[in-house]
């Protein structure tokens, strides 16, 4: 959970006007010391030089490190790999993206039948669960294998073969899965008064939900949404067991040319580097929605 | 009574489960007139109101707008919510909007009004409680008091036959009720049919033309304010109003 907030805390103070916006979540490790004053500031920075100072003197120190240097941090195999890395990391990017737009509806869908109510909807309330009880157990790398090799093999007309499509529609299932349950948990975070005042004007159930559940029970659950569209991307690499050359595939073919782990490395990199700005607009986002409601128009 | 009544509640029963919280409730609202209901907490007042705009499913009995049964089989409950407006205990804005959104919602997505209808109906009522420098703003930002006149406009801007107040000024501090009663008294004043559960018998005794006392599911009593607060009948009458008395709210 991003900045340790669970959904639907971030709910806005009535009426709290001079209340500063308490959206700098980014920076929680470091806030306690406001309270401490100057010397408190103090002991942070020489207790952290001293603990840092003293791990990185351990590991450079220690009668390994020449042959893990070699190993791991090779300076030129890194830099040449990196520019070979990230020449088919583009192939993950439009595998996550692909798939993440897919997810993000499909999930929705997923989640939104499952909260309807009434005994009519029961097959469709029995569908969505079970989907969700299906592609959550499963491996991802499983149904990537059973997809992308099974799937092209039943030589259907119309069919395509093409094992990213099948990398794809792998992902959009597992994933779905999961995301449907973090919506679902928002669509339930939405307290019953709100779906009470918006049947009230007469709006249908459809419109209830489409105009005043699902728009606030997808603010609440961005942080976790991040999270899922994190292991998204991340979860592009297990593509490579299809001999899909992505991004790790050409890590693996560098690294088995040069015996050298230092291309898995650059990558590790790469995914750290595009991870790190999106949970910073994250934050940033539920930041905004949090200061325009609390502290908008002119006052 | 010759004229159709603007609401008609009769012989009305709602459970919940096991707890039988209506057992049978008869009340004729005229059209412009103004019901008081008041009782004890957990009398059923809350759930008579929510019963009449179908947001609880009734057991038995029948409720009538203006002759018609609402509580008949395949009636549409959406249709009929348009004609009821509700006001609730705490406000219930939708957060995510700004005031204008929260006013114009219905009648655009209910309605079917064009946004720019939507939006002059709901920029003259905003003016008219005192809310037109609000309306961009979000709820969250507004004072108790100024959120539940957002939510009587809400109302409001549905052009309702029937407006149910259910306690709406429960949840406010007290320096905040004033405001709130004023718009009640505004709309009694405009003639406005209305329905109004409450703790604040000082306001029942001015605006109400009728009084009724809810008490075990209940209507034990019902007169003009001035015969249930001065001269009450019945001994649980008398002895809720003491204790509003004792409490030094009235």
């Amino acid at each position: 959970m991003i900045g340790g907030r669970a959904p639907g805390e971030f709910e806005g103070l009535p009426g709290g006007g001079s209340t500063p916006p308490t959206g700098d979540r980014g920076s929680k490790i470091l806030a306690p010391l406001k309270a401490e004053g100057a010397r408190g500031v103090t002991i942070a920075v020489v207790s952290t030089v001293v603990v840092f100072g003293a791990i990185v003197f351990a590991v450079l120190t220690s009668s390994g490190w020449p042959v893990i240097k070699e190993a791991f941090f090779d300076p030129t195999i890194f830099w040449d790999s990196l520019s070979k890395i990230m020449g088919k990391f583009g192939r993950n990017v439009f595998i996550f993206v692909v798939a993440e737009i897919f997810v993000l509806i499909l999930a929705l869908i997923l989640a939104v039948m499952r909260s309807l109510r009434g005994p009519v909807f029961t097959p469709l309330r029995i569908l969505a669960a079970a989907y969700t009880d299906l592609f959550r157990a499963v491996p991802t790398i499983l149904v990537i294998l059973l997809l992308g090799f099974g799937a092209p093999s039943l030589q259907i007309m119309g069919v395509p073969h093409s094992d990213i499509f099948w990398a794809i529609v792998a992902l959009v299932l597992v994933y779905s899965a999961y995301v449907a349950e973090v919506y679902r948990a928002g669509i339930q975070s939405i307290h019953p008064s709100q779906v009470a005042s918006a049947r009230a004007l007469g709006l249908s159930r459809g419109k209830t939900m489409r105009f005043v559940v699902v728009p606030q029970a997808v603010r609440r659950v961005l942080p976790p949404l991040l999270n899922d569209f994190i292991g998204l991307q991340k979860d592009s690499a297990l593509v490579a067991v299809l001999g899909y050359t992505e991004a790790l595939r050409q890590a693996q073919i560098i690294s088995a040319a040069e015996f050298d782990f230092t291309p898995y490395v650059a990558l590790a990199l790469v995914y750290i580097v595009i991870t790190i700005p999106e949970a910073r607009f994250v934050d940033w986002l539920v930041a905004r929605d949090q200061r325009r409601r609390q502290a908008a128009g002119g006052v | 009574m010759a004229e159709t009544a603007a609401l008609a509640i009769e012989g009305l029963h709602k459970s919940f489960d096991e707890l039988e919280v209506l057992k049978g409730i008869d009340l004729e609202v005229r059209e412009h007139e103004v019901v008081c209901v008041i009782g004890a907490s957990g009398s059923g007042k809350s759930t008579l109101l929510r019963c009449i705009n179908l947001l609880e499913p009734v057991n038995a009995g029948r409720v009538l707008i203006e002759g018609e049964e609402i509580t008949a089989r395949g009636v549409d409950v959406n249709r009929i919510r348009q004609r009821v407006g509700i006001v609730f205990q705490a406000f219930n804005l939708f957060p995510h909007m700004t005031v204008l959104r929260n006013v114009t919602l219905g009648p655009i997505e209910a309605l079917g009004w064009s946004k720019a209808d939507a939006e002059a109906l709901a920029t003259q009522l905003l003016e008219r409680f005192g809310l037109a420098d609000k309306r961009d703003d979000y709820p969250d930002r507004l004072s108790g008091g100024q959120q539940q006149r957002v939510a009587i406009v809400r109302a409001l801007a549905m052009k309702p036959d029937v407006m149910l107040l259910d306690e709406v000024t429960s949840a406010l501090d007290p320096e905040l009720v004033a405001e709130v009663l004023n718009v009640i008294r505004e709309l009694a004043a405009g003639g406005m049919t209305m329905v109004i559960a409450t703790h604040e018998m000082g306001f029942a005794r001015d605006i109400a033309h009728r009084v009724c006392f809810l008490d075990e599911g209940v209507i034990l009593e019902e007169g003009a304010p001035e015969q249930i607060f001065s001269s009450p009948r019945e001994e649980r009458t008398q002895r809720f109003l003491q204790s509003i008395i004792d409490a030094g709210r009235m």
